[in-house]
């Protein structure tokens, strides 16, 4: 059965060392659940994939503060103090990706894909090391899939078959992290039952997702930007 | 006598087209928003996922799950849509974003652009910067002229490491409007007070003017 209690036990074979997938942008459409049992188990030496890594020291940046996290393969490093200070130190292993190419390369991971030749980075430091290769006439570089051992995720609603639906901006990069990886844990503000989702209104079908609890979710708002009514 | 940052903004609003999508980056780029020809429609793009981002929410208005790409709040237009981080970066590098406009740090007079590191001193990470300055149709690149210490950042090449080679059609200043033609910059206007000799002193790459400009 897919329905679990909580996030403790959907995360349940998640060891030190492993990588973990972790949809969001920013602070919006984090799997909070998942991320606050992380960060109050016993767990370190983890890869953490995800667009920022948490943010204004909120999100994944507890795990960084509680030194569980060995590696960061992300997009944007601007407004998360916590990750820029341990990346400076040296005290932290770094991997920047184009937003982009990570967002395909999870996909790539997802679809069974070897990788893809992209133009993205051509000519700057993201092209070091990597095969390149003139397509019609234009260059392009070789990037290869991402996977994860596990993936969090989180969605709207979701039913017991793990069929999700996302809500607006949250949507981001957790239905392809969902995809990516060896055992996805999906949290949604609301469980419900097989056939309550119409299946045109489905984003990420079911079979994608291993694992799926409700959870409650605080949603922080990182620049509270405001206009006169 | 040259540009405010608001005057910049506008400048660069009036490159836009009826029907463009456009995406904005963050920063100086996003108050183009605001600069809106009267009688132009143009959907926004912001690429963490919404096409069709609106102005920022009043109080009653304000839903944290609704962000634009600098975690700000905003709202949606009608006829606004909503996807995932891939199928959003399929619309940048696939070429269906008609403008984007960039902040920058340097950009070269063949159109290379630096927006993202400063080694040793900024980590920012790119961001969505490479795939935007790339698959763009039209690449705009909103900066100051000159930095804090008085260097050009109009550059004959990058001292910076790039973001993307040969992307930036034009350069808004403080100073005036340029566009990347290779082996020059080719000056088209110039911001009101501004002289020749000025935007000349100021440009470390070679620089021409249209006839057109005082």
């Amino acid at each position: 059965m897919k329905v679990y209690p909580d996030a403790k036990k959907a995360l349940e074979g998640l060891e030190s060392g492993m990588s973990v997938m972790s949809g969001g942008f920013g602070l919006c459409g984090n799997p909070e659940a998942c991320i606050k049992a992380l960060a109050e188990s016993d767990i370190k030496d983890l890869t953490v994939i995800s667009n920022n890594c948490g943010n204004a020291g909120k999100g994944l940046a507890s795990l960084l503060q509680n030194r569980q996290v060995r590696k960061v393969i992300c997009s944007f490093i601007g407004g998360n103090p916590d990750l820029a200070q341990q990346y400076l130190a040296g005290e932290i292993e770094v991997e920047l990706n184009p937003q982009g190419t990570l967002a395909e390369r999870i996909r790539a991971g997802g679809a069974g894909l070897g990788g893809f030749f992209t133009p993205t980075g051509v000519g700057t430091p993201v092209a070091e090391g990597k095969e390149s290769r003139e397509i019609d006439g234009r260059t392009y570089i070789f990037e290869k899939p991402l996977k994860a051992d596990f993936a969090m995720v989180r969605a709207a609603v979701g039913d017991k078959f793990g069929n999700l639906r996302f809500y607006r901006t949250s949507r981001n990069f957790n239905p392809i992290m969902a995809m990516a990886a060896r055992v996805t844990v999906a949290e949604v503000d609301k469980l419900v039952e097989v056939g309550e989702l119409d299946p045109d209104d489905i984003h990420l079908p079911g079979l994608f997702v291993n694992r799926i609890f409700q959870a409650e979710h605080e949603n922080p708002i990182e620049h509270r930007t405001v206009r006169e009514a | 006598m040259s540009w405010s940052k608001a005057e910049q903004a506008r400048r660069a609003g009036a490159e836009l087209k009826d029907g463009d999508i456009v995406n904005l980056g963050i920063g100086l780029p996003t108050e183009v928003a605001n600069y809106i020809p009267e009688g132009i429609s143009v959907m926004f793009h912001s690429e963490n996922g919404l096409l069709g981002m609106g102005p920022f929410p009043t109080e009653a208005e304000l839903d944290p799950q609704i962000i634009n790409a600098g975690k700000q709040t905003v709202t949606y237009v009608d006829g606004a849509s909503m996807f995932d981080s891939s199928l959003s970066f399929a619309m940048i590098r696939g070429g269906h974003v008609d403008v984007a406009i960039l902040g920058g740090l340097e950009v070269a007079q063949n159109g290379d652009l630096a927006n993202w590191m400063i080694p040793g001193k900024m980590v920012t990470g790119m961001g969505g910067a490479m795939d935007l300055a790339n698959g763009a149709k039209k690449t705009l690149v909103l900066q100051t002229h000159v930095s804090k210490h008085g260097e050009s950042k109009l550059m004959q090449k990058l001292s910076l490491p790039p973001t993307a080679l040969k992307c930036v059609n034009r350069v808004i200043t403080e100073l005036g409007v340029f566009d990347c033609k290779g082996d020059h910059f080719l000056c088209i206007e110039l911001a009101p007070g501004v002289t020749r000799e000025e935007a000349t002193q100021h440009t470390h790459g070679d620089l021409r003017f249209a006839s057109s400009v005082n």
